[in-house]
């Protein structure tokens, strides 16, 4: 069952670069996510018969960043599909520059779309550090592409940024797994330890020094890929560049991958009783990450970059709920989730945006309620979500992570964490409310008759734009005032394994 | 035995300042050819009395694509852009000498506490590894054309993998393919974009694509 989740979506997706045909392409996408999601669900609920190897295997953790990951393809797929047809074959032009340039085939499109789709259920379920190096680096080569897809100069720079960082963070992720291979050499009879549960079975034999090195290059390493400031500098550019569907994958089911990786590190380290080194260290960057989201948020002209950097900030409340430990941990695995579902929810809906007015800047959005109404309230509830207002489920994790840092007493953290917050929820409201707002300028736009306009707005708001949004904001809400048990029972799996409560 | 890995170590060092020292694009990629060929000499030297059919296999598939492939591929984009040379890099040819003399200080004093002293391999080749890996990233970093910023890359992957043969790890053989193959695709992509690069600003210094910042 595992091997058909992985083999699913690579076979269609080299079927799809075989076939150059952009229609079939388009049915195909939604089909294989919608088979991608069912087999999830399939494995969710038959846990006890799933094969479990040395390789490749499904946890707690693995299951529920697979589950998140694939969710979100499938909202992705479809508002693809609606955005492929959309977008058509004819040279476009530039939204800032004014300059037309043409889109690279769809065919390669959603062949590259599936590949990404594949190589990331791949890290969800690989056990073995080496495996998931492999898939992890395979995410970056397999999402370059989908980057570039506008073939203009703007999203080159982009992919070549994020193909660069990204496989010099790689590389050093490598080295890391070399330095955890050392760290086990002296162990008798074990030969090279990178399985995981090899790793932690032989975990208190491990020499420290090297684990702590190995550690820290893992860190830097990964944390590049789940886009922890200072080494975040790829993100904001591959995120505002690329298609939004992708944009929304990138922020809601890559950067989990990454997380999910370090997770494991984490774990490793915790059984070999150096977790107070490696909670040290992500409390630090995820503080510093904050910090760099607070600052770019306030002077943020380009709202799909805004939204970028709030994935910092995200990411970085992430990596502190962890580094806190205790209910953290849960907290922010929570906060993973409901992060991927808002944060999907929020490009796509900045790609209606950017679809009806024509650019990014957020100065020249108005009166976002009167032209484009379901956009505008997605809009609205997504802002009110990312910023962590309750009845949402980030407003919850949010809490339950400064609960965690209370309990434990760090209160310089604590003081720290919402300041970046309560700054990062002052500027992000300033910015998208007059967006929403404010009346528009454009005579174009608005038409006296009101029910005209409503019907005019209807047509120009397709389903496919709308329909998987909402369905995330939903789920996020839902998430927000109740918690199904057998969620809760995911969490608490984890967390135990990272001896958390 | 020891001086033949002294001398290899030695010209290992040398080679990466040559790399950081030198303007010419072509010796750079000759370089990289020569470190490929070196590193798998030490690897197969390491292993002479243990040799497994698979660890061959893993060496020819090293040398070839580390020896013969990519370098292949790099003179093509090279002959291709009409490019011999990187002029005006962000940080001067005898500047970088001496940040390398600096990289290499620093990589021994890193490489102190590391060390396991199991034999003289590791002490001498876990500091070279690093310096390796120093001065590919600090070719990343200083240097403007995006086909130098690939060969930096190359050269810190060498750099891991030095460290990889002075450790004798040896990863069952899928994974250790399978990472020799994402080096090679992921040189592959940058090959790809250099050219697209190169179509769309008709010259390939990344210094020039920086429309997206926010400071």
């Amino acid at each position: 069952m595992i091997w058909a989740l992985l083999i699913l979506p690579a076979s269609l997706g080299l079927f799809c670069l075989l076939s150059r045909s952009s229609n079939l392409c388009r049915y195909l996408l939604v089909i294989s996510a919608l088979c991608h999601s069912t087999m999830v669900l399939i494995l969710a609920c038959h846990r006890e018969q799933t094969i479990s190897s040395q390789w490749i295997g499904l946890d707690d953790a693995g299951l529920l960043f697979l589950a998140i990951t694939s969710l979100l393809f499938l909202g992705a797929a479809v508002y693809t599909f609606g955005y492929l047809k959309a977008e058509g074959d004819s040279p476009i032009k530039d939204i800032e520059e004014h300059f037309f340039f043409k889109n690279s085939h769809n065919a390669v499109f959603v062949g590259c779309m599936l590949f990404f789709l594949a190589t990331m259920t791949l890290v969800t379920v690989s056990r073995h550090l080496g495996l998931m190096w492999v898939a992890i680096e395979a995410t970056t080569l397999s999402s370059a592409p989908l980057i570039y897809y506008h073939r203009h100069h703007r999203s080159l720079e982009a992919v070549w940024k994020y193909i660069l960082i990204c496989s010099v963070g790689i590389a050093l992720a490598m080295l890391g797994n070399f330095f955890i291979v050392v760290a086990g050499t002296h162990i008798e009879g074990a030969g090279p330890l990178l399985a995981l549960d090899d790793l932690i079975g032989h975990a208190s034999s491990l020499n420290p020094t090297w684990m702590k090195a190995a550690f820290v290059l893992c860190l830097v390493g990964y944390g590049t890929k789940m886009g922890l400031a200072p080494m975040h500098n790829w993100l904001p550019d591959a995120h505002s560049e690329a298609p939004s569907s992708i944009s929304a994958l990138l922020s809601g089911a890559l950067l989990n991958c990454a997380f999910l990786v370090l997770l494991r590190i984490h774990t490793v380290m915790i059984t070999a009783g150096l977790g107070d080194t490696s909670r040290m260290l992500f409390v630090l960057l995820g503080l510093i990450s904050l910090g760099f989201a607070a600052v770019f948020i306030i002077g943020q002209k380009d709202f799909k970059r805004m939204l970028a950097y709030s994935s910092v900030e995200h990411m970085g409340i992430i990596a502190l709920g962890l580094g806190i430990g205790g209910m953290g941990i849960t907290g922010s695995l929570f906060h993973a989730v409901n992060h991927s579902l808002i944060k999907g929810m929020l490009f796509m809906t900045a790609g209606n945006i950017m679809a009806a007015y024509q650019t990014k800047t957020i100065a020249d959005v108005k009166g976002l309620m009167y032209t484009r109404p379901f956009t505008a309230m997605l809009w609205l509830a997504g802002a009110m979500a990312i910023v962590g207002m309750p009845p949402f489920g980030i407003f919850l994790s949010e809490l339950t992570i400064l609960g965690a840092m209370l309990d434990t007493g760090r209160f310089f953290v604590a003081g720290a964490y919402l300041l970046a917050l309560g700054i990062i929820f002052a500027a992000l409201t300033a910015k998208v409310l007059p967006m929403i707002f404010s009346p528009p300028t454009d005579p174009l736009q608005t038409t006296p008759d009101e029910n005209n306009a409503k019907k005019l707005s209807l047509k120009k708001e397709p389903v496919w734009s709308i329909a998987p949004l909402a369905f995330f904001g939903f789920l996020s809400f839902v998430l927000g005032i109740y918690m199904p048990p057998w969620l809760s029972g995911l969490l608490d799996g984890v967390s135990r394994s990272l001896g958390g409560q | 035995m020891n001086s033949i890995f002294n001398f290899l170590v030695i010209l290992l060092i040398l080679l990466n300042f040559r790399l950081i020292s030198s303007s010419r694009l072509m010796p750079c990629i000759h370089v990289l050819v020569i470190q490929a060929l070196i590193l798998s000499g030490v690897a197969w030297m390491t292993h002479q009395g243990h040799m497994s059919l698979h660890l061959y296999f893993m060496l020819v598939v090293n040398v070839f694509l580390k020896a013969a492939v990519l370098p292949w591929m790099l003179t093509r984009v090279v002959q291709k852009n009409i490019i011999s040379r990187e002029l005006d890099p962000l940080v001067g040819y005898s500047p970088s000498l001496i940040i390398g003399v600096v990289l290499l200080g620093i990589s021994v004093m890193i490489s102190r506490p590391l060390s396991l002293s199991h034999t003289l391999i590791e002490d001498l080749f876990l500091p070279v590894s690093l310096f390796t890996l120093f001065s590919g990233l600090f070719m990343i970093i200083a240097r403007k054309k995006a086909i130098t910023q690939v060969l930096g890359y190359m050269v810190m992957e060498n750099g891991i993998y030095t460290f990889g043969v002075a450790m004798a790890i040896h990863e069952p053989l899928i994974v250790e393919l399978s990472v020799l193959l994402d080096v090679f695709v992921a040189v592959l992509i940058m090959g790809v974009a250099i050219f697209h690069i190169s179509r769309e600003f008709n010259h390939i210094d990344t210094d020039r694509l920086s429309v997206l910042r926010d400071l």
